[in-house]
């Protein structure tokens, strides 16, 4: 216990955050030191709901599970951190963008503390959350945010107290689209099914790359006609597979057709979804001269995804900050942290608005904690 | 290998490492390419090489894919319009696979440069009269005749491109040159022979690298937008002469223009993004 309590600093403030807005439960402390600025990460714990493989996670399921898994979850954060509920300065919450009913099932749980402990309760915005948990890791001062995950796809830089949004998804996420090509393939989610898909495409020879439609429009892009067209190419592997059971050809090589596999089909998706967002990135960078790219959202722990940003960034003469999945993907840290921030300049949310909304834009929040 | 990006120099396209007599000139270096001002066939004609460099980062294949697409996409968009009669730079020589395209030098200013000098000008005059110099351009009197006759211009230029079935993609005032008037060529009216001549010129359209050919209305008043968007940032002082007299133009230009205006007026609401997210 007192070698925890060793690494809070006399007079740090101390925020919980708790997240819930998809599949995971996370429940994080941080404390920050008013005369330094540092923070100290006490306590970072998540669950994560994984679905059958060729299921995705539905939303009554989902809000089932974070209800069920809330207390323990929490019980465990104080336990990690080694602090009592009296320590506390505020408890923050994920007011939105996201799944309906598991956000509500957190705002609800959250609500429960915020009342049983005499705290008071700060509403964040998902993915301003994922930004300064990003800057805050990476030391990264003002980059040009890639904000990729399975419910949103966004480049954002930030300007006169405002994280504007310079490109975005026209239809689905990424993330999205990566984890329903899973369910195509039925290949499991756990960890993540974007994981899995990296490692299959890990096994391809890399040098025969799928046709798929590049789709970039300015600055926005589009997924969900790529995923389309993956699934017809799954349709045609799964032919070729059914060929060679029976003991006939798989491929007809006279026409040119390649057998196709799980793992070429993993690598094609990749390189070609990957490619739009170094693109558009990019693009965002000239606009506003930045050399600096942050990655943050769980497609973001995709190795492949840093290494091509990486060496786009490179060649502007800049880098790519990047987190590992601890931070890459929801957690209730970036919450507490982001939370902690607002509550610092005087923002907090009254319990009469202590709703959760599934529509809350990024560049709605009012950064009033930066310059 | 990676430098500061104010000292980088980038290796030169092959085509541009043969003598010649006018050395290659590196204009500006977009997201996506560079523009180098060289010569073509004599040294007396200059012109403007747009150069996308191979993306290391991108599979070859699918690099090569769509570098190619995007070359002959802007040359034929190009061709299209100079065809119908829209003023844009002639294509000189396309090499896709080797990712340039050449074109006619358009000589002059980009129309951003041209409209803060004469607003920066019309600021100095009205602190030397004892006022603020922040006024709105109103539009009205003698002093804001060049001015109007300028966005009309504009609006007419946009008009005819969209009447082609051309859509630009990334329209903004840097990407309109002011191209000085041939002689014998100024407009018989709207050519104010009294001015100080900072923005006579004709609207040559420039940069076709996100342009597609489009007819849905939707586009078109995106188009527009952007347009309208890039203004109000780079000349807020003239936004709202700005909107007033660029679709006065376009409709006048543009047979459709009431259909697409009021698809404006549509985007203008929801902004050129979605408001949901998931």
């Amino acid at each position: 216990m007192e070698t925890q309590m060793k690494g809070i600093p006399r007079g740090a403030l101390i925020s919980l955050g708790c997240e819930g807005s998809a599949n995971k439960l996370g429940i994080g402390i941080i404390a920050h030191d008013p005369t330094t600025g540092k923070s100290t990460i006490l306590a970072n714990i998540r669950h994560t709901f994984v679905s059958p493989p060729g299921t995705g996670f539905l939303p009554k399921d989902t809000a089932k599970h974070h209800r069920s898994f809330f207390v323990q979850i929490a019980r465990a954060a104080l336990r990690a951190a080694g602090i009592s509920p009296a320590q506390l300065s505020c408890i923050c919450y994920t007011k939105g963008p996201g799944m309906g009913a598991p956000l509500q099932s957190v705002a609800i749980a959250t609500r429960t503390l915020s009342l049983l402990w005499g705290k008071p309760l700060v509403g964040v915005n998902h993915c301003v959350g994922h930004i300064e948990m990003g800057r805050e890791i990476t030391g990264a001062s003002n980059p040009v945010v890639l904000y990729v995950s399975g419910g949103n796809t966004q480049v954002i830089a930030y300007a006169e107290q405002r994280y504007r949004i310079f490109g975005e998804t026209l239809d689905i996420a990424v993330g999205n689209c990566l984890d329903r090509f899973a369910r195509t393939l039925a290949i499991s989610n756990d960890p993540a099914p974007g994981h899995n898909i990296e490692q299959l495409a890990k096994h391809a020879s890399g040098k025969i790359l799928l046709d798929l439609p590049y789709a970039v429009k300015g600055m926005d892009c589009s997924f969900s006609g790529i995923l389309a067209a993956a699934d017809i190419l799954a349709a045609q592997m799964q032919e070729q597979d059914a060929r060679e059971a029976r003991g006939e050809p798989a491929v007809n090589a006279a026409a040119g057709e390649v057998r196709i596999t799980p793992a070429e089909l993993c690598y094609s998706l990749q390189e070609t979804v990957f490619a739009m967002l170094v693109e558009i990135t990019e693009r965002a960078m000239a606009h506003v001269g930045s050399a600096q790219v942050l990655v943050v959202g769980g497609v973001g722990c995709n190795e492949r995804l840093q290494a091509m940003m990486g060496y786009m960034a490179a060649e502007r003469g800049g880098s790519v900050y990047a987190t590992d999945e601890r931070f890459c993907i929801d957690n209730g840290i970036m919450i507490a942290h982001a939370g902690l921030l607002a509550f610092e300049t005087g923002f907090q949310t009254p319990l009469a608005e202590s709703t959760c909304t599934q529509r809350f834009r990024t560049d709605e929040v009012h950064v009033k904690w930066r310059d | 290998m990676a430098t500061d990006s104010a000292t980088h120099q980038f290796p030169l396209p092959a085509i541009l490492e043969y003598p010649s007599s006018t050395p290659p000139e590196l204009i500006t270096q977009g997201a996506e390419g560079r523009l180098y001002k060289s010569t073509y066939l004599l040294p007396s004609i200059p012109c403007a090489l747009k150069y996308r460099p191979p993306k290391p980062w991108r599979h070859p294949v699918l690099d090569a894919r769509l570098t190619r697409h995007r070359i002959l996409s802007e040359a034929r968009n190009l061709a299209k319009c100079r065809r119908e009669g829209v003023p844009v730079p002639n294509v000189y020589a396309v090499d896709e696979s080797a990712g340039w395209l050449m074109m006619e030098w358009i000589a002059g200013d980009p129309v951003r440069v041209a409209i803060n000098e004469w607003l920066q000008r019309r600021r100095d005059d009205e602190r030397a009269q004892g006022r603020t110099g922040d006024a709105v351009v109103e539009g009205k009197g003698e002093a804001d005749a060049d001015l109007v006759a300028l966005l009309r211009r504009i609006g007419a230029a946009v008009g005819r491109m969209h009447k082609v079935g051309i859509v630009h993609g990334d329209l903004t005032t840097s990407n309109m040159m002011l191209k000085p008037w041939e002689r014998g060529k100024e407009p018989a009216n709207g050519h104010n022979v009294e001015s100080d001549g900072l923005l006579e010129g004709e609207i040559v359209i420039i940069d076709f690298g996100l342009a597609s050919q489009s007819t849905s209305e939707e586009d078109r008043a995106v188009d527009l937008y952007v347009l309208e968007r890039a203004f109000a940032s780079t000349h807020p002082r003239a936004e709202k002469l700005f909107t007033a007299i660029l679709e006065d133009a376009y409709r006048e230009a543009f047979k459709q223009a009431p259909v697409v205006l009021k698809k404006l007026e549509d985007v203008r609401m929801r902004g050129r993004k979605r408001s949901m997210l998931g």
